[in-house]
């Protein structure tokens, strides 16, 4: 457990000023990283270092650093969030990397989420995704006690687990198609599977699929990739309850 | 000196709420759809009012600096949300929460705040399950609850380890509802710089769009701060990167009071400072300690070679192990408020009995409750919480005892508001951790999703009308107003002032230096001599600042430095106000701890008698002393004691 210094470590990295101007990489050096700090506290040095240097420091999202609220984002070697399972590019640590490495940080490629600058890209199409159904429709005050309702402890941690869900848009980043079916389904799933939330289910599937169809994300083509990146582990499962509840969504018209 | 006027309605304080919404006006639906209301931040205050607001028919304009509202900084609460629905059969009533609240902020909040907080706390649980927020469930399918520290009941209400997320996203759907009608107006990554005050009221805000770089004008009836805390003042905290105290500093320029500003929470068990380079602080949630026994070794000669790495924590037998909670507060023993045990902490490591390198950590340890319950359980409770320590410290909790330190979380002061949680500017309004109302000196956990959703659904609906019964005939105000030409000129030359600088510091590098005088001088124990050297250097700090910053990249476009650079210029001047608060509250009470009133155990103590008021403070211009005014606390129901937890 012990950190160790990397001694020197190359980054290359997408610059991009706007989302009109033309990408590309740049690499730039940067040493002595203890193993024990973030990828991102590795950034803010890098950056520190540009600063200095008269150079405009490279833009990427990120907020809270504690692998919950999402803004974060980056393709770190290819993988979305990089080498490492289940968290978010703010909890990877530079443990995770040898010295000497090249490392490459690209931002999210979809179409649906274009380069505002540098590694970070507009994701308001999942907002919208979100704003056509992924609710209960109910107003503030009105409702029944807490424990009206009672829901069975599976349920709610199966409801829990799709809830879990950052809206980082990995799975999107990771579709070679651009699905945006793990994001939609882990939402539909967490609504579905409480008894509040069965109420509108189907009308609540059809007008997100809907508008997700219209916002330019791809078709799911059942490869996975998605659950394996997933910072989350949000399951696939979620996936197949969704085309349950479209499926049902059509038939009834 | 003014004499504040809070507004706590006359009578007995179980009747003050429900007298007081019988009294105060109620606006129509035909008028209220003529009335704009701006919501600024959407974490769980500012989105629970803007869903809340927008389905009875108000107009509403939301903003977030964020890319979506769901990523405001209640999303990173853990642990849960406490509501006195007695569920538990465990005696819990409305009034014992007001009392634990009362008391665990030690004696310095408003009664009739609190126990209002407490009376609404139900409403929130039964709104969020409505919602879909899947809390944690029995096999029966009734909801399951938790303890939290300073209380002796089982009332928080959670969904494992993740209550804000979950919470928010409930807010956040009912939200985003509302966006898809139409009734909220959305603004993501644009920044509050100013507020625009026209007829001495507030009638607008002034942003800076992230994306563009442009400054832009909003226009409204009323204008709502719900903008967080300004733990980041001290750059290392809990808080998220971009926490900014920018929204109620404007506030408190433009002449609202700004309230206890020195009251800062520092949460007890967060994981601790690896070195030079970190960047934030992480949380381990409090409930934790539901399950957890904090200790340090007993004899110095095993911290010794703890702290040279010679030695592991298994390696030290039970005997040898100093469950300093349990031994100074049998009582509450592990669950003591969370001021009394950052404190604690503290006292451990200052005497040389801290575990890691530096001596800044003590353990919590899950070994005995994994013996006892089962390492399944365990995992159930924390799963998540072990996973994200074990990939930050790359140590297993399952194996090993978590270190832990304190750190700065959460901050009482904010913006002062009245009973209607309106400033003393008309149709201003602070809500959630943005004003300073509820929490006193010391906030208890799981208590600030209860005030930010309490604030947002149930309180500032209602009270807001009251003011904007006033309004109906007011029509929408023009862009092109002089104050709106007025403020923006302002707002443009602050950013110019910042970016033409060219100076060859990064902003970083000046808030760490703030940072650090901070948490030195204005942090867990202050006295005399530090704050005024804390007021020195900020002061040299500051100027530095506006002579050797260096912005790079373009004005008029995304620019992150530029953000950055108009937060520390904010948190420069905040801190400042800061010490000047803690040096004004000669006594200690909840997080503030002045060396110079300590009980004979170590304990803070109050005094009652000189300092049962809220500091209230007005801006009197850049570098001019501001002025104090006091709102005396008066306390019809509760006795003041020295607070106990032994």
């Amino acid at each position: 457990m012990a950190d160790k210094i990397l001694k020197e470590l190359t980054i290359k990295v997408w610059r991009q000023k706007n989302a009109k101007a033309k990408g590309k990489f740049e690499s730039y050096k940067i040493s002595d990283i203890s193993t024990g700090t973030s990828f991102l506290e590795m950034l803010d040095i890098l950056n520190e270092q540009l600063i200095n240097d008269g150079i405009e420091p490279i833009a990427f999202d990120h907020d809270c650093r504690e692998g919950i609220c999402g803004m974060c984002s980056l393709f770190i070697d290819g993988r979305a969030h990089g080498p490492d399972d289940d968290i978010t590019t703010c909890q990877l640590h530079m443990r995770k990397f040898e010295d000497g490495a090249t490392i490459t940080i690209e931002p999210w490629r979809a179409g649906a989420f274009p380069v505002i600058k540098d590694l970070i890209v507009d994701r308001t199409a999942f907002e919208k995704v979100l704003q056509s159904g992924g609710y209960i429709s109910v107003n503030t005050g009105g409702v029944p006690d807490g424990n009206a309702i009672p829901i069975s402890y599976d349920d709610a941690e199966e409801a829990m687990d799709a809830a879990a869900c950052i809206g980082c848009g990995a799975c999107v980043a990771t579709c070679k198609n651009s699905s945006a079916m793990l994001f939609v389904s882990a939402k539909v799933s967490h609504l579905a599977k409480l008894p509040q939330g069965r109420v509108e289910a189907t009308r609540r599937a059809k007008n997100m699929v809907a508008k997700m169809d219209e916002l330019g994300f791809g078709n799911c083509t059942n490869t996975g990739a998605c659950e394996v990146e997933c910072p989350k582990g949000i399951s696939i499962a979620n996936i197949a309850r969704l085309n349950r509840e479209f499926l049902s969504a059509t038939i009834k018209g | 000196m003014t004499v504040l006027n809070s507004k706590i309605p006359a009578g007995p304080l179980a009747e003050k709420w429900s007298k007081h919404k019988a009294a105060i006006k109620v606006v129509s639906p035909a008028n209220k759809r003529k009335l704009d209301i701006i919501v600024v931040g959407t974490g769980l205050a500012g989105g629970s009012a803007a869903a809340s607001l927008a389905e009875m028919g108000y107009n509403v304009k939301a903003f977030c600096y964020q890319d979506s509202g769901r990523r405001a900084h209640s999303i990173a609460a853990q642990g849960g949300i406490n509501a006195a629905k007695n569920y538990q059969n465990d005696n819990d009533s409305i009034y014992r929460l007001f009392y634990d609240t009362i008391k665990g902020g030690d004696y310095r909040a408003r009664e009739g705040n609190v126990y209002r907080l407490a009376e609404v706390s139900g409403d929130i649980i039964d709104q969020c399950v409505a919602q879909g927020v899947p809390f944690a469930r029995e096999y029966g399918g009734t909801l399951s609850n938790r303890s939290f520290g300073g209380v002796l009941v089982s009332r928080t209400f959670y969904a494992r380890g993740q209550t804000g997320q979950q919470l928010l996203l409930g807010c956040y759907a009912s939200m985003n509802r509302m966006i898809g009608q139409g009734k909220i107006e959305m603004h993501e990554r644009n920044e509050m710089l100013d507020i625009v005050i026209a007829d001495g009221k507030a009638r607008g805000i002034i942003t800076r769009n992230l994306v563009t770089g442009e400054v832009e004008r909003h226009g409204a009836h009323a204008v709502v701060i719900a903008t967080g805390g300004y733990g980041n003042v001290f750059f290392l905290s809990t808080n998220a990167m971009g926490c900014n105290g920018g929204a109620a500093w404007q506030a408190y320029k433009n002449g609202a009071y700004f309230g206890n500003p020195c009251f800062v929470q520092i949460h007890p068990t967060c994981i601790p400072v690896h070195g030079e380079q970190q960047s934030k602080l992480t949380l381990m949630s409090e409930s934790l300690r539901n399950d957890g026994r904090v200790w340090t070794p007993k004899k110095k000669e095993d911290a010794i070679k703890l702290q040279k790495g010679e030695m592991g924590p298994n390696d030290i037998a039970d005997e040898d192990r100093d469950f300093y909670l349990e031994r100074r507060y049998p009582s509450y023993g592990n669950l003591v408020p969370r001021d009394v045990a950052s404190r604690a902490a503290k006292e451990r490591c200052d005497a040389g009995f801290g575990v890691n390198a530096e001596g800044k950590a003590v353990y919590l340890d899950f070994k005995y409750s994994i013996e006892r319950l089962g390492r399944d359980v365990i995992e159930a409770r924390y799963g998540n919480l072990f996973q994200m320590y074990e990939k930050i410290t790359d140590v297993n909790p399952y194996n090993e005892p978590m270190q832990i330190y304190p750190a700065i979380h959460y901050s009482m002061g904010g913006v002062w508001v009245d009973y209607n949680l309106m400033t003393n500017i008309p149709g201003l309004y602070a809500i959630g951790e943005a004003n300073f109302s509820d929490h006193g000196g010391n906030r208890l956990g799981a208590s600030a999703l209860m005030q930010g959703l309490a604030d947002g659904y149930f309180i500032l609906p209602y009270t807001i009308g009251d003011y904007l019964a006033d309004e109906i005939q007011t029509p929408r105000i023009e862009l092109n107003h002089p104050e709106f030409e007025k403020k923006e000129k302002a707002v443009q030359e602050r950013l110019e002032r910042l970016y033409n600088v060219k100076g060859d510091k990064s902003v970083d590098s000046f808030h760490k230096r703030l940072g650090n005088i901070m948490w030195d001088y204005v942090g867990m124990a202050r006295n005399e001599k530090g704050l005024k050297f804390a007021i020195e250097e900020i002061a040299k700090i500051k100027a530095d600042f506006y002579k050797n910053v260096r912005i790079p990249g373009d004005f008029d476009a995304m620019n992150i430095e530029l953000e950055k650079a108009g937060r520390v210029a904010d948190f420069l001047e905040l801190g400042d106000l800061m010490a000047r608060d803690a040096l004004n509250r000669k006594e200690s009470c909840g997080g503030h701890y002045r060396e110079e009133s300590v009980t004979e155990e170590g304990e803070a103590k109050r005094d009652d008698d000189n300092f049962t008021f809220v500091s209230a403070w007005e801006y009197q211009g850049e570098d001019k002393d501001p002025i104090l005014h006091k709102e005396d606390l008066v306390f019809e129901t509760v006795e003041l004691t020295q607070r106990s937890y032994k």
